[in-house]
């Protein structure tokens, strides 16, 4: 196994761990937490703060060390149609099953039940929306720092 | 609301790992599109996958599983798709966009996490009444 690999399989370990240490694979948190109207449940914002903390702050901390090997995910401020319409789309599904890809992952590996459905209509979507060309994602690393590899 | 916190901050440390692997940024839609499709890097993305499944097992199995979802399968297969696709044409899923473009302060990430944010308010709002409806008759 390549030190890429290893990497990636501990960093899916960690992030499947804070997921589960978090509630975020309970799908009645995920709804909770949309439910304006209803009983809101704030747990979401906690998480995002925490994993937005940390993450930012490792940027910023680590970035000038490791300048010139990993340069910092590139910042996208272009919004269009495509963005906000794929956004909706995502949205709806989110709300229709309180699951988001990650959680939807550790819950099959967990044996949740409708996840494996859920995952293998995923997948489905994936294809039919990768058919329709790339779209650079929130901040996506420059190709050429890709292509290293 | 301290787990929610400290889970949270496991996430963002998982996605600063997976940016010194491989440079790249740690959206979970935009890794499975890479397992699908980007040959030359399928065995890193499926790596970070397979941490993902494991924990989930490893979780079912020290008694802490994941609750399902109140949604009927049917239902879920119909979500799934739209999440799939809503994702790939967006760039981007609650992690990606969530939390990857909002640390980067990306305008197009912060525009996408309000969207998705609202469109699934909406849909709970609508498919609660729907269920309790269908519950109710």
């Amino acid at each position: 196994m390549s030190r890429k690999t290893i990497g990636t399989l501990v960093a899916g370990a960690l992030f499947g761990a804070g997921l589960v240490v978090s509630g975020m694979t309970d799908p009645r948190n995920v709804i909770g937490f949309l439910d304006f109207s209803g009983h809101w449940n704030p747990r979401l914002v906690a998480v995002m703060a925490g994993a937005v903390v940390v993450y930012a702050g490792m940027l910023r901390l680590l970035g000038p060390i490791v300048r010139g090997i990993r340069p910092l995910p590139a910042r996208n401020n272009r919004v269009d149609a495509r963005l906000v319409a794929g956004a909706a789309i995502f949205g709806v599904g989110w709300g229709l099953s309180g699951y988001c890809p990650g959680p939807a992952i550790v819950s099959l590996g967990s044996g949740a039940r409708g996840a494996l459905a859920f995952v293998a209509a995923m997948i489905v979507g994936v294809v039919a929306g990768g058919a329709l060309g790339r779209r650079r994602s929130g901040c996506e690393t420059p190709v050429r720092s890709v292509r290293e590899a | 609301m301290l787990t929610g916190f400290f889970g949270g901050a496991l996430i963002g440390l998982a996605a600063t790992v997976y940016w010194l692997a491989t440079g790249r940024t740690a959206g979970v839609s935009g890794i499975v599109d890479g397992a699908l499709r980007e040959r030359e890097v399928r065995g890193q993305r499926l790596a970070f996958l397979a941490g993902l499944v494991a924990v989930g097992l490893l979780a079912a199995v020290v008694g802490s599983p994941a609750g399902a979802s109140p949604y009927p399968t049917a239902v879920l297969v119909v979500a799934g798709v739209l999440v799939g696709f809503g994702t790939r044409l967006g760039g981007g899923c609650t992690s990606g966009h969530g939390v990857c473009g909002i640390s980067r302060f990306s305008i197009a990430s912060i525009v996408a996490t309000l969207t998705f944010i609202a469109a699934g308010a909406v849909t709970v709002a609508i498919a609660t009444r729907l269920f309790a409806a269908a519950a109710g008759s």
